[in-house]
Order: C-alpha cells, then sequence, then structure tokens
C-alpha cells in the first residue's frame, strides 16, 4: 500500500548519521465520524477507499496508517493537494487534534498518553506551531503577540519582553513592536507568527502551510527566510505545504500524500528521480529535472568502449551544476564515491536531462 | 358539507407542498391557487354562517378558566407568606431585588430615611453621566449625555427620569450579572447553545407586555416584579450576543493559543474574552435599550418613573402631559443607545490615535473624577445642587405646545386625519375584522391551520393547530380574533411601505445613507412613545394603534428588505440590464424574487413588532386582547381574563413566527 522508497540516502543530511529520531510516527490514524476507533482496528475497513468507507460507517479516514521519523535538525515536509489529510497530520502531532489510533513517540516519549497537564507542558517548552491563517490576537500589539507564549508560561513581563524583542529582531520585523496586527501586511503578519513560535525556544516547529495566504513575490521572500532561521536556529521542522516547489526548496525530505495515505517519501531527488506511483509521477512531473536529479540518478555503469580516464565528480552533485564540466570534458565523467568508481556521465546522459528528453525513472 | 369541503381541500395542498423539486412555477402556482381556494371557500361559508358559534364574550364576562386563574392568584396571595416555595424563593428574590431598586433610587431619585432629598442630586447625577460617558465613550457623547440630562430636569420631570433610571440600571445590572457568563457558556458547549437558542427566540418573539400578568403573580406589582421583568427582557440579547462573539473569535486564533499550550482558563481570558469585548458592549447596548422599554411599560404594574406619567397621560387621554414625558422617554433612550455605541467603537478609535492621546487619558481621567467627586459633594450637601431649579417651564410649555399643535390638527386637519382613518377602518379593517369575528370558531380555526400547512409546510401546520386549541381555550377568541385582523391589516401596511423604501433604500445608496440613522434612531424608541403623536392625531381608537404598531414596525421591515435588495449579486441585476430590462422589469422581475428570503423575513419581523404595538394599543382604545390584558392590572376579578389574554398574545406570537420561519426557510431554500 505505502511505497517507502528503497533507494539509500545519499545527499549530506543530518539524518545520515543514523541518530535517533526526534519524533517518530507508527500507524497513525485519524478517523472521523461515528464510532471511528473500530475503523483502524478492522482489516476489512482498513481497505477500503475513502468514498466506500464513507458510505459504509459514515467515517472519513483523514489519516490512514501513517508512519514516519523525523531527525534533529532535519525539515520535514509534508505535502499533498487540499484534503489530502496533511493538516489533520500535523495537528495529530501535537494533538490539536487527537489520533484515533498509533503512536507518536516524541523524544522517546508517546505523546498519545501524556496527560492533559504533559501535553501543555510539551506545547509550551517543546512545540510551537505556524498557521496558515496567522491566528495573532488583533488586540496586542507585535511584542505582545510574540510574548504570548511566554506569558502563558507564566514568566514576567519584563523578562518576556526582552525575549520578544530578540526573537521580533530575528525575524526582521524590528522597528514594528509596537504596531498591532491589522496594521502589517500578511507577509509581515506571518513573520509576528514566526516569531511567536520562535520565541518559547522550542525542540520542533510546526508549520501548517504558512505562506499559502501569501502573494508568490512575498512567499518566497518567507521561504528564503525560513532557509536562514533554519541555519542560525537549527530547529527541527516540519512543514505542510500543497507546494511542490517550496517542498523541493526546502526539504530535506518529503512525504506525499493522498487521501490520507502515505504514497511516497524520500528526498526531493527520489521522488524526482523514481516517483514510486503515476501520481508522484504526474506531480513532479513539470519539475526541472536538472536542477534536482543528481549525477547518482543518471550515470551508467561503465561499458567496454568506455574511456576511463575522464575527469571525477561525486555522485550527490545535481545535474544542473555539472552540466558545464561534462560537456566541457572530451572524455566521461567518472562518477565516484570514497574512491570508488560508480558510474560514468557522458553528454548523452546529460543532455537527455538538461532537454527533457529522458522518459520516467 | 363543509367538512366534506375541508377534506377535499387537504389531499389538494399536500399534493402541492410535497413534490420536491419538478418546475418551481408549477408548484408556486398551485400554492398560491390553493390559498386562494381557502379564501373562497372561507368567503362562501362566511356569508351562509355569520354570527354564528362566535365564542364572543363581553368586556366583563369571564370563563371557567379565568375565575380558575382567578382563585390561583387569590390562593397565591393568601399563601405567599406561608408557602415554602414562595417564603425561601420568590419572596427572598423579590426581597434582594427590592433591596438593590430601593437603594439606586435612594441614590439618585428618591429621599431616603433622613434627608429630604436623595444622596446624589441633579449636578451628581448630570457629573457622573458626563464622566462616565467620556470615559466609556469619548467627549462628544459626554456633552450629549450632559446636555439630555439637563433637559430632562427643565423638563420638569427629573424624579421621573430618574426612577426611570434607577429602575433600568438595577435591571441591566442583574440581567449583565446572568447574561454574560451564560453566553460566554452558551459560547463554549454546544449542547448548552442548542438548548438555550429556542428558548430566546422564544423569549424575544414575546411583546414586552405579556411578561408583566404571570410575574405580579410572582412577586406582586411594583418596582420589583418590574425590575424582574425587565431583567427577564433584557438578558436575551446580552446573552445571544456575548455566544455570538465567543463562536465567532477566529478558529486559528484558538488553535494557536491551544498550540502554546493555553490552559483552557487562559484561552477564555487572554484570547476569547479580550476579542470578542467590542461585540459584547454591543450586546450590552441592546440590553439597555430593551431593558429601558420594559421599564416604561412596567409602569402597568406599578413601576414608578416615566412610563407612569405617560400611562396616565394616555388613559385620561391628557396628550401635552404624554408627548412631554414621551420625549423624556426618547431623549434618555437617545443617550443610552449613543453612550453604549461609542463605548464599543472607543477601543477601535482610541488604538488608532494612540500615541498622543494615551499618555494625557490617565491623568484627564483622574481630573475628570475628581471634578465628578466635587460635584457630587456639592449635589449632597447643597440644597440647590440636589433639587433641580426651576419648576420645570420647559416642560410646560412643551405640554402646552403639544396641546395646542393637537387642538390646531384636531380643529383644521380633522377631515384629512377622519378620512384616512375611516378609508382604512371602513374599507380595510372593518370587513377583515368581521370576517374574522363573525365567522364560526372552528372556520377561522381550520383556516388557519390550512394557511398554516400551506405556507409553513406541516410541522408549522401541527404548531397552528395546537396554538388554535389552546387559544380557544383561553376563552378569549374573540377578542384575539380582533387584535389579529388589526395585526395582519398593519403587517400589509408595513410590508407595503417596507417594499416601496427598501427597494428605494436598496436599489440607492444615497437613500440608504440618509434614511438608515433615522429609522436606527426609531428602532431604539421604547413602544409606547409612538402612541403619543398618533393619539393627537386619530385619538382614541383602535387606528390610533394600528398606524403607531405601522410607524414602529417599518423601519425594521425597510432595512431587512434593504439589505436583501442589496445583497442581490450585482452580476445578476447587470446581466438582466444587458437584456434591455427596464427598471420596473429589474424590480419585479430580478430584485424582488431574490430577495423573497428577505421579504419573508420582513414579514415575520414586521408580525411581531406590530403584534407587540397592538396590544400595547390597549392603553388608547384599540380594545382586545391589549384591553383585557390592561384591565387585568387593575381590576382584580378581571385578574385571570387579563392572564388568558396574555397567553393568548403569546399563542398568536408563536403562530405568526412558526408560521413564518417555516416559510422562510422554504423561500430561501
Amino acid at each position: 500500500m505505502t511505497t517507502q522508497t528503497e533507494v539509500p540516502q545519499r545527499r549530506g543530511t543530518p539524518q545520515d548519521s543514523g541518530s535517533t529520531p526526534v519524533i517518530s510516527v507508527r500507524r497513525l490514524w485519524k478517523v472521523f465520524g461515528p464510532k471511528a476507533e473500530q475503523v483502524p482496528d478492522s482489516e476489512e475497513l482498513c481497505g477500503l477507499t475513502r468514498r466506500e468507507l464513507m458510505d459504509r460507517t459514515g467515517c472519513t479516514a483523514a489519516v490512514r496508517d501513517v508512519n514516519f521519523d523525523v531527525s534533529p535538525g532535519e525539515v520535514f515536509v509534508v505535502m499533498g493537494l487540499s484534503g489530502s489529510g496533511k493538516s489533520t497530520l500535523v495537528r495529530c502531532l501535537t494533538r490539536l487534534i487527537e489520533p484515533t489510533a498509533g503512536e507518536v513517540v516524541f523524544e522517546g516519549e508517546d505523546i498519545r498518553q501524556a496527560d492533559a497537564g504533559r501535553l501543555r507542558d510539551l506545547r509550551r517548552r517543546k512545540f510551537s506551531m505556524v498557521f496558515q491563517h496567522f491566528g495573532l490576537l488583533p488586540h496586542r500589539r507585535v511584542v505582545d503577540n510574540v510574548a504570548f507564549g511566554l506569558e502563558i508560561r507564566g514568566m514576567g513581563r519584563a523578562e518576556r519582553t526582552k525575549r520578544a524583542q530578540e526573537v521580533v529582531e530575528l525575524v526582521g520585523l524590528a522597528g514594528y513592536e509596537h504596531s498591532y496586527p491589522d496594521q502589517l501586511s500578511g507577509g509581515m503578519q506571518q513573520r509576528v507568527g514566526l516569531a511567536r513560535a520562535l520565541a518559547g525556544d522550542p525542540d520542533v516547529l510546526f508549520f501548517d502551510e504558512p505562506f499559502s495566504a501569501l502573494d508568490p513575490l512575498i512567499r518566497r521572500d518567507m521561504q528564503n527566510e525560513v532557509i536562514r532561521l533554519h541555519h542560525e536556529v537549527g530547529k527541527t521542522m516540519v512543514f505542510i505545504t500543497h507546494d511542490l516547489s517550496e517542498a523541493l526548496k526546502l526539504g530535506d525530505r518529503i512525504l506525499i500524500m493522498r487521501d490520507g495515505k502515505m504514497v511516497q517519501c524520500g528526498t526531493g531527488d527520489e521522488l524526482v528521480g523514481a516517483p514510486a506511483d503515476d501520481y508522484v509521477r504526474e506531480f513532479v512531473k513539470d519539475v526541472p529535472r536538472g536542477d534536482v536529479l543528481t549525477l547518482r540518478w543518471i550515470m551508467r555503469a561503465p561499458e567496454d568502449g568506455d574511456e576511463l580516464d575522464g575527469p571525477e565528480l561525486g555522485p550527490d552533485v545535481v545535474v544542473k551544476e555539472a552540466t558545464r564540466a561534462v560537456l566541457a570534458a572530451d572524455k566521461p565523467v567518472k562518477v565516484v564515491e570514497n574512491g570508488k568508481l560508480l558510474g560514468i556521465v557522458g553528454d548523452e546522459e546529460i543532455l537527455a536531462v538538461v532537454a527533457g528528453q529522458e522518459g520516467g525513472a | 358539507m363543509t367538512v366534506a369541503m375541508e377534506k377535499t381541500e387537504k389531499p389538494q395542498k399536500t399534493g402541492a407542498v410535497e413534490p420536491p423539486a419538478p418546475a418551481r412555477s408549477v408548484r408556486k402556482i398551485s400554492r398560491s391557487m390553493v390559498i386562494g381556494a381557502i379564501l373562497v371557500v372561507w368567503l362562501v361559508l362566511f356569508a351562509l354562517l355569520r354570527g354564528k358559534q362566535t365564542l364572543a364574550l363581553a368586556a366583563a364576562d369571564l370563563t371557567d378558566l379565568h375565575r380558575w386563574f382567578n382563585d390561583v392568584n387569590d390562593s397565591i396571595g393568601a399563601n405567599r407568606n406561608s408557602n415554602p416555595l414562595f417564603l425561601y424563593f420568590f419572596n427572598e428574590i423579590r426581597l434582594v431585588i427590592d433591596s438593590l431598586v430601593t437603594f439606586v433610587q435612594e441614590l439618585i431619585s428618591q429621599p431616603s430615611a433622613d434627608r429630604p432629598v436623595p444622596q446624589i442630586g441633579w449636578l451628581g447625577v448630570v457629573g457622573i453621566a458626563g464622566y462616565v460617558s467620556w470615559a466609556v465613550g469619548n467627549w462628544r457623547v459626554a456633552l450629549l449625555a450632559v446636555a439630555g440630562f439637563t433637559f430632562l430636569g427643565l423638563q420638569g420631570l427629573w424624579q421621573e427620569s430618574m426612577d426611570t433610571l434607577a429602575l433600568t440600571v438595577s435591571a441591566v445590572f442583574v440581567a449583565l450579572l446572568f447574561a454574560i457568563p451564560l453566553g460566554v457558556w452558551a459560547g463554549l458547549s454546544d449542547r448548552f447553545n442548542r438548548i438555550v437558542t429556542p428558548l430566546l427566540d422564544f423569549m424575544q418573539t414575546m411583546p414586552t407586555f405579556v411578561y408583566l400578568a404571570p410575574l405580579t403573580l410572582f412577586f406582586l406589582i411594583g418596582g420589583a416584579s418590574a425590575t424582574i421583568a425587565t431583567v427577564i427582557y433584557a438578558a436575551p440579547p446580552a446573552i445571544r450576543i456575548t455566544a455570538h462573539a465567543i463562536r465567532t473569535v477566529p478558529q486559528t486564533t484558538v488553535e494557536a493559543a491551544d498550540s502554546l499550550g493555553a490552559t483552557r482558563r487562559q484561552a477564555l481570558l487572554k484570547v476569547l474574552l479580550p476579542m470578542s469585548k467590542r461585540t459584547v458592549v454591543m450586546g450590552v447596548n441592546q440590553t439597555i435599550m430593551a431593558a429601558l422599554a420594559m421599564v416604561t411599560i412596567a409602569a402597568l404594574i406599578d413601576a414608578p418613573g416615566l412610563g407612569k406619567t405617560v400611562v396616565q397621560a394616555l388613559q385620561s387621554l391628557d396628550v401635552g402631559t404624554a408627548f412631554n414625558a414621551g420625549l423624556s422617554i426618547v431623549v434618555m433612550a437617545i443617550v443610552l443607545d449613543r453612550v453604549t455605541t461609542a463605548a464599543s467603537a472607543r477601543e477601535e478609535e482610541a488604538r488608532r490615535s494612540k500615541n498622543r492621546f494615551l499618555a494625557w487619558r490617565r491623568p484627564l481621567l483622574g481630573a475628570g473624577a475628581a471634578v465628578t467627586a466635587v460635584l457630587i459633594y456639592l449635589s449632597h450637601t447643597y440644597i440647590w445642587a440636589a433639587e433641580f431649579p426651576g419648576e420645570g417651564g420647559v416642560g410646560s410649555s412643551i405640554a402646552s405646545a403639544a396641546d395646542t399643535a393637537t387642538t390646531w390638527v384636531q380643529d383644521n386637519l380633522a377631515g384629512l386625519t377622519n378620512a384616512i382613518r375611516d378609508v382604512i377602518t371602513n374599507g380595510l379593517l372593518n370587513p377583515f375584522q368581521s370576517l374574522l369575528t363573525d365567522s364560526p370558531w372552528w372556520l377561522v380555526g381550520a383556516v388557519l391551520i390550512a394557511l398554516g400547512v400551506v405556507l409553513g409546510g406541516p410541522r408549522a401546520g401541527i404548531t397552528t393547530t395546537v396554538c388554535v386549541g389552546v387559544l380557544i381555550g383561553t376563552g378569549v377568541w374573540s377578542d384575539a380574533m380582533t387584535t389579529l385582523a388589526s395585526t395582519v391589516v398593519a403587517t400589509i401596511l408595513v410590508m407595503l411601505l417596507g417594499i416601496v423604501f427598501g427597494v428605494w433604500m436598496g436599489r440607492s445608496a444615497l437613500v440608504d445613507r440618509m434614511l438608515r440613522p433615522s429609522l436606527d434612531a426609531a428602532q431604539v424608541m421604547p413602544p409606547f412613545v409612538y402612541l403619543v403623536p398618533f393619539l393627537a392625531l386619530f385619538g382614541a381608537t383602535r387606528f390610533t394603534a394600528i398606524v403607531a404598531a405601522i410607524v414602529y414596525a417599518a423601519p425594521v421591515a425597510m432595512k431587512i428588505i434593504a439589505d436583501g435588495v442589496r445583497n442581490v449579486p450585482a452580476t445578476t441585476v447587470e446581466a438582466a440590464t444587458s437584456a434591455g430590462c427596464n427598471t420596473w422589469q429589474i424590480i419585479t422581475k430580478v430584485q424582488l424574487p431574490m430577495a423573497r428570503g428577505a421579504l419573508t423575513l420582513a414579514t415575520n419581523q414586521g408580525l411581531i413588532y406590530v403584534l407587540s404595538m397592538v396590544v400595547v394599543g390597549g392603553l388608547v382604545g384599540a380594545g382586545a386582547l391589549g384591553y383585557d390584558v390592561v384591565a387585568g392590572f387593575s381590576q382584580g376579578q378581571l385578574f385571570g381574563k387579563g392572564l388568558a389574554a396574555g397567553l393568548a398574545i403569546v399563542l398568536l406570537g408563536v403562530m405568526f413566527d412558526r408560521i413564518t420561519q417555516a416559510a422562510a426557510r422554504r423561500t430561501s431554500a
């Protein structure tokens, strides 16, 4: 049912180290409707499509048997069209929506077992979330909005204002501390949302389509802002989006959802290079492949007639960056990892990608 | 024969209601044909059976039910101080409310034990009014409040006004004490909201009048009873609006607070309540206006204040005095409305212009408080500041001017006003009333039920059946039919006015801007001040009540219809224009049909408003149910009949409301 891509990790992302995941989701279900808890337990009901399930039981399964791990420091993107269950999924992770079945393990602790007090504590100190429609308090100034989470924790006024001020500067809102949210543009309002999430110094940041309500130029600014913040503060991030280019731009790994189910989970080049099914293939069809694929995806095994004394490149070099080198060399480029020859890339392979002639992988 | 005819009617109309979709126009024609058929059958049978089985009851006649109500009243009166329910419940409530009212009265209106004047004299009250208006609103409404309150004194009605104010303030205080927590609860809990909403709907459709009689049963007549009636009448808007405010706080904001780990208490105090504050203040405004309306009407059960002056003057047809006191009520209504409206807008404005203003606000408020304290001290100590100076000369000149105007109108315009009155009375009212009152009861009942089914559907039909049945049981059937006739005639005229002005306002932004403020102002007036000018014009007849009802109900109908017309999508109108429609065609073929839902809603509100005014008209000779209720307050042996008449008013109200609500749901679906 679910296809976990079988290709081993290649990119130099933090999760290579095999460290224990921050968040580990196992067999997670969220079913809305009467007697929802029956659905995940029943082998038969699990097999039904969404429509059949609705007709049979009156239930809607928003999240169906989802499994994934998020490593420390990773940007993990959940992607899907509207109605695919991605927003429900992210809310299940902090139990803003109560999951129906499964486990959500955060730093070794099953969040579903936490009582109300513990859950509140986790939300106050470990998680925070950025919302699509900002969710700011219109009757409070920017700085008080940012300090809101700290206030809820019971931090004193002087201390929380000081901390809020730092974060306001971090997200580039210095000078607007005393404005009210409705005096700011959408992009700036979302910076306030971002600052509020960062103020509590959480371990994990959840983003629920934070930039969907913004216009394209502002959206790009904000994406760059997130990348910058990720470099600066190095938080683990779980990012929900319906925009593939946003997912590829931000995500270390991407989980694609459809009708509540996982379709594929992998790095950007895996999705483009080895789509799990036609749905994913259709999705990634318009992605400029040269920007995403690495040499590993296009190299071929050396054949007898090949000359093997050309220049060397690593397997994780993106095609676009290798193009000039490959075309300039008069012999095929060797793809070498740790001194071992993996394959070769010639002009033909490069041109196939760049000219968009290569068929599906 | 008649039974057979009724029977053939029924399958016909259920057939008309049930088929769901096929060709809308066909269904509509058949519905109006069914209604026409019902009316024709009614007219034919009326001609045949006129004057038989009409259940008429003379003014002093009683039925067994009325006598039983009287007995209940007597036995409650006898056991008031021995029955534990009264001893430990009703009497306690009355005691608490009574002490509250007495306390406020001694503060501002009535002499207290060892003083010839109240604790705070006019200067202090005017000072407080100005200061509070400025603190919660702005300096403009503060000026208005000072001017308005001073005017009350100049009219020579200072003490009456302060009694009204004292009752209103006490009632609003108690009402909000319950209403806001209940509203918050209804905002947070879906289940509680589901329970409480129909109850509030019901309470708000009731005319102010009908609360009074049952309450006197438990709390005697007087200020306490009046305050309790006012609390009951004024709380629903605050509950409803508070719940609405809590519910409309954006979900994502609440979720954001949750995701930051807010407790329920923190979410309520730091997110939900601050964000609903502005709307809740609007609810407070409505509560205050409702309370003022009720406090003035409660004069009927011996509540002190301006209402009493008006009622006494109305009953002795003293137009001048009634006008003067009515004007005071209007002035007080305007002041209270403007101040609370400004209060709900203040927060927003203050925030915008904060920087230079905020730093000064605190010291200014402090200085204002000090000045007010000095004024209060002066008015507590010196007689010139305690009793309003002068003899109320302005009031007597207003009264005599009103009298002169009335005399002039009666001398010079009698031809015109009488002509209008006679045309409508003889042309519309009398035939319709005799159709209703002279038909056999079972015929009118059957027609009402049939219309209920055709217009509102089977469920409305069941409600109508129950209402008609109980209405017959109340023993005031004939009076109820008279009231029904007046109400229907007035509502038809209201709808005519509403459509003309509503369409005009809906089509022209300019007209809307010009008319809307006066419509808004007209709506905050307590109903029975409308009676005064028309009493001058038309004398003590039911026609006066009908005209007052039309003037009272028309603003609501106009506003609803104007909004309905405005909400017709501009593209649809554009499409019709490009198809070559002229203005008349656009109105009749596009805008009115598409505003059908608004028209039905306007009918609903029009009926409810008209009904409440028509029964108040009992004070000025409109007779029927309103008179029965009023007579019940003043004459012991008619108490039971008054109670039954109150019940009949409730039944009429429920019937109108259910049928038109169901029709509105049907047309807007």
